[in-house]
């Protein structure tokens, strides 16, 4: 009983958020401008830190939560990368 | 499955509910970042699942994981707590970056009060420039 709703749910929990990184990379194609591109970039990296985590919560190993925490960091220093670019046109001056 | 089994009821539930609850915050988050017209607006869409979907995902990671490992874990709340961090950070940088490049070309993008804000600035420019 107790299995079966928590396969339901995680299920659920891997769909929506392979949908949701979808959505995130039409951003990213999509995007008329540069800035756009980076918003949806972010926003696929938490989506696919967040699928990791489900992924080993169906799995019950905690590999996937390693993995999760290098793409949480690399998610941010790229973002914050980027922005910086944009801004001054150079990341390190 | 099995290790989904040794699970009771009463822990499935609200493991299960956190688990569609982030889930479903952070795909509306996206559609919103689909759908929103102006990139101002489009920045504020994916916080919802940085904030609640991290949130309730980690905490329902956490129980299911303390359950099956018959002790308390809590090194997910770092994932959480790190992501609650950076993400305004993060968002603020890119916000300034939009608003610098959309000044610098004049975009008709800008928000209103930027753009009377800029009216008022570049008028005293011009008359400088016209003066000189």
């Amino acid at each position: 009983m107790s299995a079966t709703l928590l396969v339901t749910a995680l299920s659920f929990a891997q769909i929506a958020l392979a949908l949701a990184g979808c959505f995130a990379g039409w951003r990213i194609l999509r995007g008329p401008r540069a800035q756009d591109r980076v918003i949806g970039l972010d926003t696929l990296y938490v989506t696919a830190m967040l699928l990791f985590l489900v992924t080993g919560m169906r799995t019950g190993s905690s590999f996937f939560f390693e993995a999760a925490m290098v793409i949480g960091l690399l998610g941010f220093v790229a973002t914050v990368a980027m922005a910086k670019f944009l801004l001054r046109g150079e990341v390190i001056e | 499955m099995t290790h989904l089994d040794a699970v009771p009821l009463w822990l499935a539930v609200p493991v299960a509910f956190l688990l569609i609850l982030g889930s479903s915050l952070t795909l509306l988050g996206t559609i919103g970042l689909v759908q929103l017209k102006s990139f101002y607006e489009r920045l504020h869409a994916p916080t919802l699942g940085t904030s609640w979907g991290v949130a309730s995902i980690v905490l329902s990671s956490m129980m299911l994981f303390s359950w099956l490992g018959s002790r308390l874990v809590v090194h997910e709340a770092v994932l959480a707590v790190f992501v609650m961090i950076t993400t305004p950070v993060t968002l603020m940088m890119l916000g300034r970056a939009a608003l610098h490049r959309d000044r610098t070309e004049q975009s008709p993008e800008l928000p209103e009060a930027v753009q009377r804000a800029l009216g008022s600035a570049q008028a005293p420019e011009a008359a400088v420039s016209q003066k000189a």
